[in-house]
């Protein structure tokens, strides 16, 4: 066993890290440019900047009284699980990650990355890194702009609760669970790409489970995206009608399992991406 | 290293479409020429051999390397795909910069060989522009680049005559004999067939997935016996020789030469015809210039075997 171990360690050594990290970072500044500078992209600025633009209005128009805070921390709270998790990161990485592999199957331009003297593996997961960067990019600089004009129409009060209160903390936590959504959603699309033509319907299945997954057994809720940041949001958000069916909490689950369960989720999904990389065709014909 | 591409068995089905079928080929440095009719399987055996398609059954070996090794293959490996298109929003000069990159090398190699190519295939005027706004001569041309720029020692071309004008063209071919001349392995296939012809070492033709012949041109037309060859005979009294090739029934069909200074003899036995035609020669009656195969060309060979007259310029 432990020369099986030592036979592995050595192979892992023996291979060209150097040039790998070399092509890796090539790939991801490729990628992010091409996936954050370009007008198809505009859409996906739309999805993450359309909460920030109503909450601007939000500050120009409507009052804000000190006590108000609560409430708007709560609709913070609701803007990011209802509708970044659920609809903005889920439909932006659906358009980021489809593109990285079907995306350039449609536009006929992958095989030039497959001419090139780099791993299959190795650009899979620089593609995936750097839709990751992409979707992070925006999708967290919206959070953040979110929260900053959500605290700062109320003055001294809304720097008191960033600064001295929970604010700042729940920020962090926020970044964390988008940060948490682009890996999930995106490891799960690349993969969805590689396996249908049109991965589209597949996404709208995602969806669908995601929706109904509280209300399933803990053992089906673990295949989830959503499931697992849910357990990461610092402010409980409760809701009414049909929206309840996406806040409900039936298992409590520590922060760190639940990263740690998403992480292990995301992996699976990627090593199962990288084998069906190693077989992959260029067949645009049929593709 | 091992200098031969090597196809031991191979095939290819894509689903119940046969793509190519039991292709067993040993290719070695030079011009070979790969000949065929559209869906004939030209493509697909170099997909095969780039790793871009996996064989269903067989192996390929390029140089002692496995397609699926495409860290160390495509080190000494270029591929000029047929596929007219380019990642999107790119200039011609990030398009090869970017591909020199992804070898590893640093960026004052990769500025010098981006140049170097482009100055080649004599783009180097339209570098920064999109590739979106080149035309179909400028793309191909692009991609010749691309493909040649890291100096590899097998270049694989899937129709690099296709939309180049004829001046680009015999540029092109005349790019392609300096690479065959420093000891590259170049694959071409093309349908310009009186043009690769020309430059061509070696001649693989293939027909609904099956190898046909391969070999010299002149090996192949020697092995397709059962074709009559014909041979054009430069003489001042065309019409006498013909009487008399005919006379001891080495010829098969005779036509004069639109000049009237020459004939085109065709014979089922060539080495009795040239025997018979030694003999004619040495009584003096005829005055013979010149004698030499009239088509032992890959456009003649690929009528033979496969049937139709291939695509000339």
């Amino acid at each position: 066993m432990m020369e099986v171990v030592g036979k592995f360690l050595r192979s892992l050594t023996q291979q060209p890290w150097g040039l790998w990290w070399i092509q890796a970072r090539r790939l991801i500044r490729i990628e992010v440019r091409r996936n954050l500078f370009t007008w198809k992209a505009g859409w996906v600025y739309f999805l993450a900047f359309i909460p920030t633009l109503i909450i601007l209005i939000h500050l120009s128009v409507d009052r804000h009284p000190a006590f108000a805070i609560s409430e708007d921390t709560s609709v913070l709270a609701g803007i990011v699980q209802l509708y970044y998790i659920r609809l903005g990161v889920f439909f932006g990485c659906l358009g980021i990650f489809s593109r990285l592999i079907r995306g350039e199957m449609i536009e006929r331009s992958l095989h030039f990355y497959l001419l090139s003297p780099v791993r299959r593996e190795v650009l899979l997961l620089s593609k995936f890194v750097a839709g990751c960067i992409s979707a992070v990019l925006l999708f967290g600089s919206a959070i953040a702009a979110d929260f900053a004009l959500m605290y700062a129409g109320f003055g001294a009060a809304g720097t008191d609760y960033v600064f001295n209160g929970p604010g700042l903390g729940q920020l962090e936590s926020y970044l964390a669970i988008i940060v948490l959504a682009c890996l999930g959603y995106g490891a799960i699309f690349l993969l969805l790409s590689m396996m249908f033509r049109n991965p589209t319907p597949a996404a709208m299945l995602v969806l669908g489970w995601e929706a109904i997954n509280p209300v399933l057994p803990s053992l089906l809720q673990k295949l989830s995206v959503a499931s697992y940041l849910r357990h990461l949001m610092p402010v409980s958000v409760s809701a009414h009608g049909i929206f309840a069916l996406l806040t409900v909490e039936t298992e409590p689950v520590s922060a760190w399992a639940a990263a740690l369960g998403l992480l292990l989720l995301i992996i699976a999904v990627l090593f199962y991406a990288c084998y069906r990389v190693r077989t992959l065709e260029i067949r645009y014909t049929t593709d | 290293m091992n200098d031969q591409i090597i196809f031991e068995n191979v095939s290819k089905f894509y689903g119940e479409v046969l793509g190519v079928n039991r292709i067993s080929l040993s290719i070695p440095p030079g011009i070979t020429t790969l000949v065929g009719p559209n869906g004939s399987g030209k493509t697909t055996l170099m997909n095969l051999m780039t790793g871009l398609v996996q064989p269903s059954s067989g192996r390929i070996s390029v140089m002692g390397l496995s397609p699926v090794n495409a860290p160390e293959l495509f080190c000494i490996l270029g591929y000029c795909a047929q596929f007219d298109s380019f990642p999107r929003g790119i200039t011609g000069w990030q398009f090869i910069f970017d591909s020199l990159m992804l070898h590893g090398m640093s960026e004052a190699e990769a500025v010098e060989l981006t140049i170097e190519s482009l100055e080649r295939v004599q783009l180097g005027d339209a570098a920064g522009r999109k590739i979106a706004g080149y035309s179909k001569g400028m793309r191909q041309k692009v991609r010749l680049a691309q493909a040649i720029a890291h100096h590899p020692r097998v270049l694989v071309l899937d129709e690099p005559l296709n939309g180049l004008d004829p001046m680009a063209r015999a540029e092109s071919i005349a790019l392609f004999q300096e690479l065959g001349r420093q000891g590259m392995h170049l694959l071409i296939s093309s349908h310009i067939l009186d043009e690769v012809d020309r430059i061509s070492d070696r001649v693989v033709l293939i027909a609904g997935g099956y190898l046909v012949a391969e070999g010299s041109i002149q090996q192949v037309r020697h092995e397709v016996r059962e074709k009559p060859m014909q041979v054009l005979i430069r003489c001042d009294r065309p019409a006498l020789l013909a009487a008399k090739m005919f006379s001891v029934n080495h010829c098969v069909e005779a036509r004069l030469h639109a000049d009237g200074k020459g004939v085109f003899l065709r014979t089922g036995d060539i080495d009795q015809f040239y025997s018979m035609l030694n003999g004619i020669a040495a009584e003096g009656l005829v005055k013979m210039e010149s004698v030499a195969p009239a088509d032992d060309d890959a456009s003649a060979i690929y009528q033979y075997l496969i049937g139709s007259s291939g695509g000339t310029s």
